[in-house]
Order: C-alpha cells, then sequence, then structure tokens
C-alpha cells in the first residue's frame, strides 16, 4: 500500500521547505517525519520521499541504508537502543545489555514476539558520564542498574504504545509543562 | 586543590528554565550581540583572534583565523553552519549547552553572522539528541517573536535565519565536508580538500564550519574582549585562550561536564574535578580527548631538555601534570581532541577496551576508502582474536602493520582516528596484549628460549 504522509505532517514538511536552497536537503528531515509516522523507511516510504522531493528513488535508499537511525526492517512498537561504546562499556553496559537480553527473551537486533520491544545496540550517544545508558523511542534514561531498567521496561509496557509525535511536535510551539 | 569554576560558559547551568528567552536575558543575554551590532565585521574578527580560541571540536584550530579565510565579497551568500554532531566517544560537553543554555548557542550564531556576512546559519545536530534539537528549536522562535532575529538583527538591516538541522546517527558526519554533505541531503561521506569549505562548502557557497561550544564562547569574548578572555588561560602564552567544557567519564567518582580554565592538568580534571579512581583502584590509562586520541599513562613523562622547546618547563614532569592545552598534549604524542577524557582503572582489560573502540570504527567508518574500510575491519578482528586467546605472535605484528597502513592514506581523519589510539594501545600495553597471544604462540615468539628448553 502507497505510503501518504499526514496532513499535519505534510505541513511540517512544507514549513520547513523554505529553510533550504534546494529540496534535496529536505531527505533526511522528511525521512524522520516519515519514520515516526511509519515506524521504519519501508520501500513505500523511499518512493514518497523521492517523488515529494523529486529525486531518485536511488539517491534516498542511498541515505537510508547510511544512517544508522533510519530502520530498515518493522521494529516493535518500541524501539530500545543500549549504548556499548567505552564509557559505557567501563560503567556495565555489556552486563546491562546481557540483563535486558535474558529479561526480554531476545538478542540485541531482534524483537520479542509479542511485538513490544525490539533491542538495538547503540554507538555512542554522548551521555558518557551518564553510563551505562539506554535511548527509548525518543527518550534517553542514564545511570542505569538492572533494577532501574526493569522498572523502565515494566512502566514502558504499562502505558500505550508511543505516540508518534515526538519528531513533529520539535517544530511546534513548546507546551508549558 | 580545589579547582573554582569560573561559570562563564556554565553561568546559567542550573537555573530554573535557563533554556528560555526570558532567563537568558535577565542573565545579561544578548548584550553581547547589542554590542556587536555596533562594531565592524573586521573588529569582531580581530576580537576572535586576539581571543585566541582554538576550536573546541577537536582539532584546535584558530577560530579566528579560519573566519579570515572567507572573502570580503564573495559571488554567492556565505553559509555558517555549527558542528552539534558529537559523537566522538567520551564526548558530551555541547548537549548541556544546548540543553542548558540554547540562546547562548544562537547568540554565537548571531554575532558570527554580522562578522562574516552570513544570512543563513545551519546547526546541524545529531537526531538523538532530541532535546537539544527541541530546545534550539524552541529559542529560534523565540528569539523571532521578539524581534532578535528574522528580517532584522536586533534592529539592524540584516536578515538572519537560524536553522536546526538533524542528523539521522552517523558519527562521520562529524568531519566537517561529510556534515556538509549531510546538510545537503546526501550520504556523509567525507569530500576531497581542496577545495576546503571556506572556497566551497554547503550548496557550493563559502561556509564557516565551526563546532557548537566555539560559536557559544563567543558572546563572552565579546563581553570581555579578546584579550580579556585569553587571559583567563593557564596557556595565554602559547595562543590557546580562554575558559572550555571538560567532560570526564569512566573510572571516576564524579563523572561529568565542568568548565575550567584551558590548561588544566590531567590529574586535576580527574582527581578535582573527576573526584579521583574509586576506592582501592588506581589509574592505569586516560584517553584523554576522546577515543580518537591515543592513551596517556602516568608514568610517561615530557622530555624536552631543549631550553627552547616550549614544553621544557615541564621537562621531566608526568604527562598527567602538564597543562592541557592543543600543542602541549600534541607534544606528548597524543591530542587534545575534545577535552573529554575517560578514565580507565586496574580492573579494566585494555584490549577489551581496544575492541571495543575498534567495533566503534568498524561501524562507522563510511566505506568511501578502502584502507580505512578493510583495515578498521582487520584491526577489529585482530583485536577480536587477542581477546579470545587465539592470536599468535604475526597477527600482533599484523595489527601494528594495518594500523600503520591507514594513516595518511585516506581521505579524512577518520582513519588515523581509529589507527592512532591501536596503535597507542599496542605501544603502552605491549605486556597486556602479549599476555593475550595463544600460548604456544608466545613461546614461538621466544625461539632461543625454546630450543633451551628441549635441550637442544
Amino acid at each position: 500500500m502507497a505510503f501518504v504522509l499526514s496532513a499535519e505532517r505534510k505541513s511540517i514538511l512544507d514549513g520547513l521547505r523554505p529553510r533550504y536552497p534546494n529540496a534535496k536537503a529536505l531527505t533526511i528531515p522528511l525521512l524522520h517525519l516519515c519514520q515516526e509516522q511509519e515506524g521504519w523507511c519501508s520501500p513505500e516510504v523511499i518512493d514518497y520521499v523521492a517523488k515529494e522531493l523529486g529525486v531518485t528513488g536511488a539517491h534516498v535508499q542511498g541515505v537510508v541504508t547510511f544512517y544508522t537511525s533510519y530502520l530498515k526492517q518493522k521494529p516493535g512498537k518500541r524501539v530500545l537502543w543500549v549504548c556499548r561504546t567505552l564509557s559505557c562499556e567501563l560503567m556495565g553496559a555489556k552486563a546491562l545489555q546481557e540483563h535486558i537480553e535474558s529479561k526480554l527473551c531476545i538478542h540485541a537486533g531482534e524483537t520479542t514476539p509479542d511485538g513490544e520491544f525490539t533491542l538495538l545496540k547503540a554507538e555512542c550517544l554522548a551521555a558518557c558520564g551518564q553510563g551505562p545508558m539506554v535511548q527509548l523511542d525518543d527518550d534517553f534514561f542514564e545511570n542505569l542498574t538492572n533494577e532501574k531498567m526493569d522498572k523502565i521496561l515494566d512502566d514502558a509496557r504499562k502505558k500505550a504504545p508511543k505516540v508518534a509525535g515526538t519528531w513533529s511536535s520539535l517544530y511546534l510551539p513548546e507546551k508549558k509543562e | 586543590m580545589a579547582i573554582e569554576n569560573p561559570k562563564i560558559l556554565t553561568k546559567n547551568y542550573g537555573i530554573p528554565d535557563s533554556w528560555t528567552l526570558a532567563v537568558y536575558e535577565k542573565q545579561g543575554g544578548y548584550q553581547s550581540l547589542r554590542k556587536a551590532v555596533e562594531m565592524t565585521p573586521a573588529e569582531i574578527v580581530d576580537q576572535v583572534k586576539a581571543a585566541n580560541l582554538r576550536g573546541r571540536g577537536g582539532a584546535g584550530f584558530p577560530a579566528g583565523l579560519k573566519w579570515s579565510f572567507l572573502k570580503p565579497n564573495p559571488p554567492r551568500p556565505n553559509y555558517l553552519v555549527i558542528n552539534a554532531d558529537e559523537g566522538e566517544p567520551g564526548t558530551f560537553k555541547d548537549r548541556t549547552l544546548m540543553e542548558l543554555d540554547p540562546h547562548r548557542c544562537i547568540e554565537g550564531c548571531m554575532i558570527a553572522s554580522w562578522a562574516l556576512n552570513v544570512h543563513t546559519v545551519y546547526i546541524y545536530v545529531r537526531c538523538e539528541l532530541v532535546l537539544s534539537i527541541r530546545r534550539l528549536e524552541q529559542a529560534v522562535r523565540e528569539a523571532k517573536a521578539k524581534g532578535i532575529l528574522g528580517d532584522k538583527l536586533m534592529g539592524k538591516d540584516f536578515a538572519l535565519d537560524i536553522v536546526i538541522h538533524p542528523g539521522a546517527g552517523a558519527y562521520i558526519c562529524g568531519e566537517e565536508t561529510s556534515l556538509l554533505n549531510s546538510l545537503e541531503g546526501k550520504r556523509g561521506e567525507p569530500r576531497l580538500k581542496p577545495p576546503f569549505p571556506a572556497i566551497s562548502g554547503a550548496f557550493g557557497a563559502p561556509t564557516i564550519v565551526n563546532n557548537l561550544e566555539t560559536i557559544a564562547t563567543i558572546p563572552t569574548v565579546i563581553e570581555m574582549t579578546g584579550e580579556g578572555f585569553s587571559k583567563l588561560s593557564k596557556l595565554h602564552h602559547m595562543k590557546d585562550g580562554g575558559v572550555r567544557l571538560y567532560g570526564v567519564s569512566g573510572h571516576v567518582m564524579k563523572p561529568g561536564v565542568y568548565e575550567a580554565p584551558v590548561g588544566l592538568t590531567l590529574r586535576e580534571l580527574i582527581y578535582d574535578l573527576g573526584g579521583g579512581m574509586r576506592p582501592g583502584r588506581t589509574c592505569i590509562g586516560v584517553i584523554p580527548g576522546g577515543s580518537s586520541t591515543p592513551v596517556l599513562r602516568e608514568h610517561e613523562l615530557v622530555h624536552a631538555p631543549d631550553e627552547k622547546s616550549p614544553m621544557h618547563a615541564w621537562h621531566g614532569k608526568s604527562v598527567f601534570d602538564i597543562p592541557m592545552g592543543v600543542d602541549t598534549i600534541r607534544s606528548t604524542g597524543s591530542m587534545l581532541g575534545t577535552c573529554c577524557a575517560i578514565v580507565m582503572d586496574d580492573s579494566t582489560d585494555v584490549v577489551s577496551a581496544a575492541e571495543n573502540l575498534m567495533k566503534f570504527y568498524k561501524h562507522e567508518s563510511c566505506g568511501q576508502c578502502t584502507p580505512c574500510r578493510e583495515g578498521t575491519g582487520w584491526m577489529l578482528r585482530l583485536c577480536e582474536k587477542l581477546t579470545a586467546g587465539e592470536a599468535t605472535q604475526e597477527d600482533l605484528a599484523n595489527l601494528y602493520d594495518v594500523a600503520n597502513n591507514i594513516i595518511g592514506n585516506t581521505i579524512c581523519a577518520l582513519g588515523d582516528g581509529a589507527a592512532m589510539p591501536m596503535l597507542g594501545f599496542l605501544q603502552k600495553f605491549r605486556a597486556e596484549f602479549e599476555a593475550k597471544l595463544k600460548p604456544q604462540a608466545a613461546a614461538k615468539s621466544a625461539p632461543r628460549a625454546q630450543s633451551h628448553a628441549h635441550g637442544h
């Protein structure tokens, strides 16, 4: 089924157009908006972006496969990135990863059978002083222990699945907290 | 001895709502911009030169000199691009500025734009830093609503737009030409230089690329004057001026981001700001400025017997006791980098640590140049062989060989940034690497001893 960007995101895209001298420069921001809506960069998303920006599908495919944040396969409802790079590893990232793997009964790179979580290994996420840490969807959780991690996963399960909207909300006025 | 926080770059940290325009202005924000728009562009560039502000992104290039590379009357509009792709393992300083003081970041952009005749600024932020992007976007919206930014910059007839551009998860995009390709919507593969960005950068136009901390320092330079700022440094005489953000992570009691004058020593960073090692542990090595900088050990001494050497003042001292500056750390064979240190104590398996970093570079090599694409993979596989206890003496020799064949043979610095720390680990932890060799391989490496043992 062909992919179409939602009306709200389409208007965000139109707001972004004047920021750049050409349409090609919108490839990365538009892919973020599409991934927010679709959960990943499907072949339909790639076709849509190519058409919308007037660039080739090969160009968009090349961009999608270059960058880590664009998911090339459909993930679970939530994506959990565990930082594995040195500062975090010195503080126990590997043990944390193994703990999550045994709790979710999957290996890094896999999705739980119930489709709740996809676990991925991340390279340095610029939180080196607060390791070990994970990124769950768009939120950072730092200075983790196994107990804290359990609570984060349990809380995430209880909440409704991620409401896709973080990325578009960046371009809208901040709500008062 | 306690290190006093000069509270310049971090003066708004910890204040409630420090990221809002109202709080920023109450703290004296945008006064530097007000002052700057009454100065000529040349006067501002001179102040930045006098500030001896060395780029905070890792290379330490003098910011004022970089600014002077732009031709005064370019055929196409100039761009200013800010590198906030913070992805160097161990580095987490720029994030604090964007999250806690985004208006300082954009005020710096505005002053620089006035000085460089730039009408569009792109701040390239890695997409994982969602809060940073949110705060910067909000800061730009607030500044536009207040009329500081937009058709008129601080009331002057000077249009300026600041655009926050997200990355998409690629370490290589911290390399300036790769960042420019990524900004243009392409794969983040570095470009050949020349032409340098100052001649042909973003969208083919003359471009200055500055690190985020560098640009966030500009309001202070204007406020204090260049010379006043430079003199805050302990290395003012070596043309390395001001204050900067230091990070410390790994096996210390108080990891974090701290502000201090340029010229802090590693010992001060680890033991005073970082709170020292964990109880009962000793420090075996420090990666001084992000993972691409070769490891330093406490027993390494400065060797500068020549009185004319700029390093002579520290001759015979430990590398932990020299003031950290771009040139002083370079003279030890390492690099100042981003000034964010990773500290390892005696519980660390250094071969695993090296393997961890090689995994990073293997993953992040863009694949354009063969020595880097293949070499990072070979270095990782050899490290894996070592940690598995399967490596021979020949593998160890190959590891040297591969690393040496990457250096200088690639378009950008990622390959060097992988090979140099690998060589650093190999040279400084030789015994630890040899201890990982396959048992009979270790014996074979000493043939004479072996033949005696067999009694031939």
